[in-house]
């Protein structure tokens, strides 16, 4: 699914070079969950960056589902973007003037869906995270767990072949944070191809592999036995 | 999605209405700036009509004519000399001067301006009584409320009647007595009263309580033979009146052996210059109310631009998230050019709204006074279609500032700002 050859960036900052990514290599199959890990300024950000195409990569390949993805224009970033990926954040990024289901419906909207059936397919995945009775409610009006549950709908809304989450759980007590590992690793189970990255080590733990990453290299790519979050969960 | 999709306005709307405060504040300034520039338009309009309404009745392409006295001693004569118009002249204007349309000549009992008593039943009128061709209608239109001005009838047989004012009805007659038919009397002769006139709300000449008697029969009743007081020209409307006047003066100087540049002897009143003189003023006033409201409308349209402007700043974080879940730069950048042409569209509506509203309030208020030369005061249709195109056209080119510094934005980096 996720192909990466000898990927290299910097960042140039006036007369400052900031080599990133040194040479990464590294590929995800279908179907897997996998953790990012790595301390700060160990380019792991950086990695998901250019994953979601968000961010260029200077040097290497990067193929998405057989898709060469380099140089794109912004508009062809972004209907990549769309097509392919689901965002979620740590700090879950929600629009705070539209409803839960609105916001869900975003990147159905800029698919060109027609309004009734992105309502529709909205309140399906808000359903599917179990946000049914909370789909008119404005995010101000959510807590933290249910907010990254709407982001998570989102993120699932336009039936992405991969979803990157960035510290999905970093703003969120533990507690909840399990919740949404559990609903994470419930996606997964269906087939979708997820990314994760996180410094927590509980919740690497819960993802199918971890690769570790420090001063821009991977240093360690290991398959572990996956903790299911529903243990955790009551 | 094309530019008619619902939900491309529904997207629009919806961004707008619940930032409700954000959008009536981006609004105020255009909504003032279309106040003003209406207002203003309307404004000329109205004071423009109501110079138009002073002279309406009035022949614009006219002059009157008069004798003064002569300033430059010439053949043999001296200075100080008074000359008496009489009706050969008009005729040697009518033969010699082409550009003559109509000479109305007219003859008044005493002085210019002066009065003469009116006499009926024991009660008085100090009236100016006129002697008049019914082409005087011509040049100064009288508004008759009963019965009929003087017409060539009258002139051919001399008749002894009379138009009056209404205010020498008011003190010759009984409240509602009929006028007409009824005999008044002037220095000793009876004339029939045929008509009664008001005075337009326009220049007057004569008042209120003038009398009007026909041309022929002033000459026998008070014996005044061809002479004439002043003539009222009306100049062929494609001529310049100040040529004719110059052409008229050169005649009639030869013929009273008065110096060429004697400029007393003959006074004159060209009105086809104060005319000009309005009509450049109001143009002129116009054009300034003009200028001024689009100028205005671009500051507003400008502070438009500037809201947006740091209102896309203040949604760095939106836009970015919009971006990683899809838009495109075209799409982000429609979207807010959008938002600046409905903001501008409906604070431009309501801008018209109010100053409309203002301006039949004006219209209540001063319209149609006397004192005040402001009637009607509207604007075309032309002016509203052209102010609106402008201003839906400024705020489409303003809206690219803000609109291309959304799309500057990396999501990136608008994700990381929270």
């Amino acid at each position: 699914m996720i192909e990466i050859k000898d990927l290299h960036k910097s960042y140039h900052m006036g007369s400052n070079s900031l080599h990133v990514l040194k040479g990464i290599n590294f590929s995800v199959k279908e179907g897997e969950l996998v953790a990012i890990m790595g301390s700060s300024g160990s380019g792991k950000s950086t990695l998901l960056n250019i994953l979601g195409m968000l961010d260029n990569l200077d040097e290497g390949e990067y193929l998405l589902d057989g898709v060469p993805i380099k140089n794109l224009s912004e508009t062809k970033a972004a209907n990549y973007r769309n097509k392919f990926l689901g965002f979620i954040f740590q700090s879950f990024n929600l629009i705070n003037y539209k409803s839960a289901w609105e916001n869900v419906a975003l990147p159905l909207y800029y698919q060109g869906v027609n309004r009734k059936e992105r309502k529709e397919r909205a309140v399906k995945h808000l359903e599917s995270v179990g946000l049914g009775p909370w789909i008119d409610h404005l995010p101000s009006e959510l807590s933290g767990g249910q907010k990254q549950r709407v982001a998570i709908a989102r993120a699932l809304a336009a039936e992405p072949k991969v979803m990157l989450a960035d510290e999905p759980t970093g703003a969120l007590d533990s507690k909840t944070s399990y919740e949404v590992m559990d609903l994470i690793q419930k996606i997964n189970d269906e087939g979708k191809t997820i990314l994760v990255v996180t410094h927590e080590e509980d919740i690497a733990n819960m993802c199918k592999r971890i690769v570790h990453l420090k001063d821009g290299v991977i240093m360690e790519d290991t398959l572990v036995n996956q903790v299911r979050a529903s243990a955790h969960v009551q | 999605m094309g530019i008619l999709d619902r939900d491309l306005w529904s997207e629009v709307f919806s961004t707008l209405s619940k930032n409700m405060l954000r959008t009536f504040l981006t609004t105020l300034g255009v909504i003032f700036a279309i106040l003003i520039l209406i207002l203003l338009l309307g404004a000329t309009t109205g004071m423009s009509n109501g110079f138009n309404k002073i002279f309406a009745g009035t022949a614009t392409n006219s002059m009157f004519m008069w004798t003064q006295t002569t300033s430059i001693p010439y053949k043999g004569f001296e200075r100080g000399r008074r000359i008496d118009f009489t009706l050969e002249d008009v005729a040697l204007i009518k033969r010699q001067v082409s550009e003559v349309d109509i000479i109305a000549p007219r003859i008044q009992l005493g002085d210019f301006g002066g009065t003469s008593t009116v006499i009926r039943e024991g009660r008085s009128s100090g009236s100016g009584v006129y002697g008049d061709y019914p082409s005087i209608d011509l040049v100064s239109k009288k508004r008759i409320v009963e019965g009929r001005f003087i017409n060539q009838n009258d002139i051919e047989e001399s008749k002894k009647v009379c138009v009056i004012g209404l205010d020498a009805y008011k003190l010759l007659f009984d409240k509602g007595e009929k006028a007409i038919g009824k005999s008044i009397q002037i220095n000793g002769i009876y004339f029939s009263v045929v008509g009664i006139f008001k005075k337009n709300d326009n220049i007057n000449f004569e008042g209120e309580n003038a009398i009007f008697v026909p041309f022929t029969t002033f000459q026998k009743a008070f014996n005044s033979g061809n002479k004439i007081g002043w003539m009222a020209i009306l100049v062929d409307p494609d001529k310049q009146v100040s040529v004719a006047e110059g052409k008229i003066k050169k005649l009639l100087k030869q013929k009273y052996n008065i110096h060429p540049d004697d400029v007393r002897a003959i006074g004159s009143f060209d009105f086809s210059e104060i005319f000009k003189g309005i009509s450049a003023f109001t143009f002129v006033l116009q054009g300034f109310s003009f200028f001024v409201g689009i100028f205005t409308l671009l500051a507003g349209v400008i502070a438009v631009s500037n809201i947006l402007l740091i209102t896309v700043k203040e949604r760095t974080n939106e836009i970015g998230v919009r971006r990683a879940l899809g838009a495109t730069p075209k799409i982000i950048k429609r979207q807010i050019i959008l938002e600046s042409i409905v903001l501008t569209t409906f604070a431009g509506l309501v801008g018209f709204v109010i100053s409309v509203a203002a301006l039949h309030f004006l219209d209540y208020k001063f319209g149609g006074s006397d004192e005040f030369p402001f009637v009607n005061p509207t604007v075309s249709i032309p002016q509203i279609v052209f102010s609106f195109i402008l201003m839906v056209g400024l705020s489409m080119l303003i809206g690219l500032i803000p609109a291309n510094r959304a799309v500057k934005i990396k999501p990136i980096e608008a994700l990381r700002e929270e």
